[in-house]
């Protein structure tokens, strides 16, 4: 029995092992000096882990005693998180070498988190959930602040973490909440409890959890820590902040409300509904004054988060599918922006200052392009992919009934294009004035490459991702 | 052989169009030429050969959509066959006679070429033409519908530097959309009414139709009627027929072999032949009919006033033109079909030369297109002299009266005149009117032209020389036509009704026999309906063949006589004859006194303009002096450019404006401006106000919104 469960854990235990293990192999040799192969050695391991649990068998099994889930949801969502956290990883490396911040730490910090990630897309319990939810976000409350001689970055550590604090203190409070009314903390037990009249202490649970995994993904009001870490952190950790954490907490969003809550898809619907407006309407108004590229990005990921919550709240398998494609095209665009902004940088400081753009394409036309491709996927335009999540997502919501959430969801993205398209105005027709300089590293030019070319490749058939999230959402909502 | 007729000019237009640069203006020119001529001279061997029977060549499908089935398909029938003859001919020899007129054009410089762009779109309209005339289907011949457009419109507008070309093709097309817009509603209600596109398919269901009722705009409406009308309103902008003439006198713009081919001999005949191909549908469509038969006359009385004051020689031909088409609309409309395709094929004949004749005036006088600049020219240019006499001569009808030898004009108007008197006397009023005025333009146009004293600039007089043999011999083929198409083929089109019905594929009818038989009898028509079968059977033919050759019309005719309910009936051959359509008949037993009165007519044209322009030249100025209204609302084509320039073009331009400055401008930009630049940033500014940076405020913006959250649950209770 014991052997079972420990099989379907595996991946995850030997990420533990392996991050445990580094953490010895630096200490006892070379520290810092090594954490230049560590960081290679565990994007490779997130590689080969995401393949062997992308390749590994099919169909849905639990273990624990229905405590850990390994479906295709969390496969899914596993492979989504081990393949961003790899690239932000890669990406990340040359910078935070130059810079003099590559600790031996850093990649191991991000393999706990990542451990946390998947613990909690595969969560089948409210303990499970809080286990995978802590070690996640402890571990990047660290990293956030991992530029300790620098105030802002050490501020918007303390900052996430105070916050932080807060937001598990409401997510406890709702699964206590829940465990009291529900006598179970199994997802499983307490979906077979709701029948009927639900007690309204039940739905004041449901609240605080929904409330403490609104803060993980920043979805308003729940949002706010998110441009000061975004622009206080290290923009590596920035990159890995924007991708898979996302991933995980809508993944673990969805668990919660299908698996625990789904018999009452009205009650959470409306809640997560009204989060989604919000957070499309503050994310893309409040960036519209952003002159910062890091807190521009933070307010987009805020808007896009909306947006994937629009597909979850209509409660459908259709809504939980198009939840997916988005988070996966979210993410593919994240890393290729980030590979961007890393590579920014004048007379080897880095820069964030979009005006820093102008008439960039007069230099380094490729890279302009791509990051043109990419402004318009993340604004909605069609063909590229963006425009593809974005549909998915408003259909979703209008076959659900909610077609006012979808006219509402079409507002937002229009006023969000504008500071899409500002950077490419820059980019394209703006002033002379001084430019950015310095090479973009070879792996970064190969995320942003290859992240704009899979945007508007990606328009024949989605990579068959769709297909892929449909089978998860299927697993997800019976 | 039709495939290759149809697609010979395409495959030139291509050639010359595209492919001028490799080969050179003068090898795209005849190769153009050489392939139409090659068209023409299959056209004239199917035309002698063909035996009557429709045939059908399939290409390949187009359409395939549902009960939407289209293909590319050849329809092959005595008005294809007609209609190839004209076109192609025409366009053969004005491909030829462009080689003359093109060869300097004052509108060009020296190293500019065009004359690979002429005869690329003279060979494309050629095609779009054929594709007209030989469509199978609806949306066939709307494809060639809009073909000749789109070729007309490039051809009118052909010298793109002078706005007036530019306008007067813009003209063109825009009033062409009008009918076309009628023509195409008539294509989706036929195809919604009988669920199909193909003519066969439609022809059968004219009974149907008949009995039909369809809802449209305020009420509802007989079927047949409503789409014969739409179908006409499209006709009436192709051929130029009132309300919807008045791009045809302003396309004269385009270089004249252009105005000889398609504004005169082909394209504007389209809605003739449009209105005889569909005769299955217009004879079930008796308030239709009519509705032809008064427009056309109509146009044909209103362009004649017109044609008399003009100045400009092309002007007065296409106001003739125009008048002309009213003849044929006046013909189909009181359901002598294969009269009005008479008077089409003959037209096409007298009509084009008389514009190619014009243009040699006008080659030979230096692009002067004034009359009263001409004078005395007879010596000058003897044969384009010659031959515009002769067009003269057939478009006022000289011939013999009470006999059928005469000029081409003569027996197919004289045909039209006595077939409108039988259907409709309104209609033979105001042709008999509109001939005698044909006759006075005519020869207003020849005397200022060729005689008198020479008038205008000298220095073009003096160095008026005759045009070069190209554009002679087309001319010369023209006039050929002009004298002896109607006398030959008199007899197939109207002077004896078997060998017409022969001709046209029609089934021998009744009617026939029944005229063959008794002389005196019967144009009484709803009696012959019925008694029409017996009597058949028991003059004519063997007993036995006698129920089966029943004709298709009478069996129908009782059929819906009796009440009964309508059923398709096949149509077979080119035209079609309603059970109670007796025009051609009963035209031959029209009083001596109309046969003759259209002579009449004529010579009193003819007196007029030798008394106002020969003998007393002082005349037309006075009388201009003394009627200066009559005059001024002849010369301004009764207003209706005016008044369509008030209604239409000035009110469409306000709205336009309207909308653009107040509607888009204030409304719609004014609201977007308001929002993106006045309400978004003041809430941009006010959340990033709202991210102050301290914690306490970002920890109380979450408590908060718990806060809201969990009242708004207990307030709601959870979803029921």
């Amino acid at each position: 029995m014991f052997a079972t469960d420990f099989q379907i854990v595996l991946p995850e235990v030997i990420l533990a092992a392996y991050a445990m293990l580094a953490l010895l192999f630096a200490v006892y040799t070379g520290k810092d000096a090594v954490a230049g192969l560590l960081t290679w050695v565990t994007a490779g391991l997130f590689v080969l882990l995401a393949l062997w649990i992308g390749a590994g068998g099919d169909g849905a099994r639990t273990a624990f005693g229905g405590m850990v889930n390994d479906d295709p949801f969390s496969r899914f969502a596993k492979v989504t998180i081990l393949l961003s956290g790899a690239a932000v990883l890669a990406m990340g490396k040359d910078y935070m070498e130059r810079r003099d911040l590559l600790r031996f730490e850093y990649p191991v910090l991000v393999a706990l988190a990542t451990i946390g990630m998947m613990i909690m897309v595969s969560s089948g319990d409210l303990m499970t959930l809080y286990m995978g939810l802590e070690l996640q976000s402890l571990s990047l409350y660290v990293i956030a602040a991992i530029r300790r001689d620098s105030v802002k970055s050490t501020e918007a550590g303390l900052k996430y973490f105070v916050l932080g604090a807060l937001s598990s203190g409401l997510l406890l409070y709702g699964a206590s909440l829940t465990y009291g009314f529900a006598g179970t903390t199994l997802y499983s037990g307490i979906l077979s409890t709701l029948g009927g009249e639900v007690p309204l202490g039940l739905l004041f649970g449901l609240i605080f959890i929904i409330a403490g995994l609104a803060f993980k993904v920043s979805a308003v009001p729940f949002h706010m820590w998110t441009p000061d870490v975004y622009e206080g952190a290290p923009t590596p950790v920035t990159a890995f902040f924007a991708a898979a954490p996302k991933v995980a907490a809508m993944g673990l969003l969805a668990r919660v409300t299908q698996d625990a809550f789904g018999k009452i898809p009205g009650d959470w619907g409306q809640v997560l509904a009204l989060l989604a407006v919000l957070s499309m309407f503050v994310g893309a108004i409040a960036a519209i004054g952003q002159r910062d590229i890091k807190r521009l990005m933070a307010y987009s990921s805020i808007s896009h988060m909306g947006f994937a919550l629009l597909g979850l709240a209509s409660g459908t398998a259709e809504g939980v599918q198009a939840m997916l494609v988005y988070m996966a095209i979210y993410v593919t665009m994240s890393v290729g922006t980030f590979a961007f902004i890393l590579s920014m940088q004048k007379d080897g400081v880095p820069v964030t200052d979009i005006e820093s753009l102008n008439m960039y394409s007069k230099k380094e036309p490729l890279r302009a392009l791509a990051l043109l491709v990419l402004m318009f996927s993340l604004a909605g335009v069609p063909p590229m992919v963006g425009f593809f999540g974005k549909f998915y997502v408003l259909k979703a919501a209008v076959d659900a009934g909610m077609v006012w959430l979808a006219v509402l969801g079409v507002i937002a993205s229009v006023i969000g294009a504008y500071y899409y398209l500002r950077i490419v105005f820059y980019m394209y027709f703006g002033k002379e004035g001084d430019r950015l300089d310095g090479d973009i590293s070879p792996v970064q030019w190969v995320m942003l490459v290859g992240s704009a070319a899979v945007m508007v490749l990606g328009v024949v058939n989605l990579f068959g991702i769709d297909s892929l999230a449909a089978v998860a959402a299927e697993t997800l909502v019976r | 052989m039709t495939t290759i007729i149809l697609f010979a000019p395409l495959i030139g237009a291509l050639i010359c169009g595209f492919g001028w640069r490799f080969i050179g203006e003068t090898a795209g020119q005849v190769i153009t030429t050489g392939l139409v001529f090659l068209g023409a001279f299959l056209s004239w061997i199917i035309f002698f050969s063909f035996d009557g029977t429709t045939q059908h060549v399939d290409l390949f499908r187009w359409f395939d959509s549902g009960s939407f089935v289209a293909d590319w398909s050849i329809r092959l029938d005595r008005l294809t066959a007609i209609m190839l003859v004209v076109v192609n001919t025409v366009s053969a020899l004005v491909h030829l006679y462009s080689f003359g007129y093109m060869a300097h054009d004052d509108n060009w410089g020296h190293h500019e070429h065009y004359k690979a762009r002429f005869f690329a779109y003279l060979s494309f309209f050629t095609f779009a033409m054929l594709m007209l005339v030989t469509a199978d289907n609806l949306p066939q011949i709307f494809f060639g519908w809009e073909g000749v457009g789109v070729a007309s419109y490039l051809l009118i507008g052909f010298y793109y530097r002078k706005p007036s070309a530019n306008a007067a093709a813009m003209k063109a097309f825009i009033v062409n959309r009008v009918g076309d817009f009628g023509f195409a509603l008539g294509i989706f209600g036929l195809f919604f009414l009988t669920d199909s596109v193909k003519f066969d398919d439609i022809f059968a269901q004219g009974p149907v139709l008949a009995q039909t009722e369809i809802s449209f705009l305020w009420r509802d409406w007989n079927a047949a009627n409503l789409i014969a009308v739409l179908l006409f309103i499209g006709a009436m902008g192709k051929s130029a027929q009132l309300i919807l003439h008045t791009w045809l006198p302003d396309a004269m713009e385009g270089p004249t072999p252009v105005s000889a081919l398609i504004h005169a001999a082909t394209m504007v005949t389209a809605g003739v032949f449009l209105v005889c191909r569909m005769s299955p549908i217009f004879e079930f469509a008796p308030q239709a009919l009519t509705f032809v038969t008064v427009l056309g006359a109509t146009t044909a009385f209103f362009a004649a006033t017109v044609g008399l004051v003009q100045n400009d020689i092309k002007r007065v031909i296409a106001y003739s033109t125009c008048s002309q088409l009213g003849y044929m609309f006046v013909a189909a409309g009181v359901g002598a079909y294969p009269v009005a395709m008479f008077h089409l094929f003959t037209h096409a004949f007298f009509k084009a030369m008389l514009f190619l004749g014009a243009g040699s005036v006008i080659h030979a006088m230096h692009h002067e297109q004034d009359m009263r600049n001409y004078g005395a020219l007879r010596k000058k240019i003897p044969l384009t002299f010659w031959a515009m006499m002769i067009g003269t001569l057939a478009i006022t009808g000289v011939g013999i009266p009470l006999t059928h030898i005469g000029f081409a004009g003569f027996l197919s108007k004289d045909a039209v005149i006595e077939s409108a008197f039988v259907g409709n006397h309104y209609a033979f009023i105001m042709l008999v009117i509109a001939a005698g005025m044909t006759s006075f333009y005519s020869w207003r146009l020849m005397f200022m032209t060729f005689y008198g004293e020479a008038r205008g600039d000298h220095h073009a007089h003096d160095h008026a020389h005759e045009s070069p043999k190209v554009m002679l011999i087309p001319l010369g083929v023209l006039a050929l036509g002009a004298v002896f198409s109607g006398m030959i083929w008199y007899n197939n089109f109207f002077g004896n009704v078997d060998q017409m019905r022969a001709w046209f594929g029609l089934p021998v009818e009744a009617h026939a026999t029944e005229h063959a038989a008794g002389e005196e009898t019967s144009h009484d028509a709803a009696a012959a309906t019925e008694g029409a079968g017996t009597e058949h059977a028991a003059t004519t033919e063997t007993a036995t063949t006698e129920t089966a050759a029943t004709e298709t019309a009478t069996t129908d005719a009782a059929a819906a006589e009796a009440g009964h309910e309508a059923v398709p009936v096949p149509v077979q051959g080119a035209v079609f004859f309603g059970p109670e359509n007796h025009t051609i008949h009963a035209a031959h037993e029209v009083p001596a006194w109309v046969k003759v009165s259209p002579f009449i007519a004529m010579v009193l044209g003819l007196l007029m303009a030798f008394q106002f322009y020969i003998r007393r030249p002082d005349l037309p100025g006075k009388l201009a002096a003394n009627q200066p209204i009559l005059y001024q609302f002849l010369l301004n084509k009764w207003y209706f450019d005016e008044v369509y320039d008030v209604l239409f073009v000035r009110s469409a331009k306000w709205l336009g404006g309207f909308l653009w400055k107040r509607g888009d401008g204030e409304v719609i930009d004014g609201t977007i401006n308001g929002v993106a630049m006045g309400i978004i940033p003041f809430f941009t500014r006010l959340a990033g106000r709202a991210q102050t940076g301290y914690i306490f405020t970002y920890a109380f913006a979450m408590v908060l919104g718990i806060a809201v959250l969990v009242t708004w649950m207990t307030l709601t209770g959870g979803a029921k």
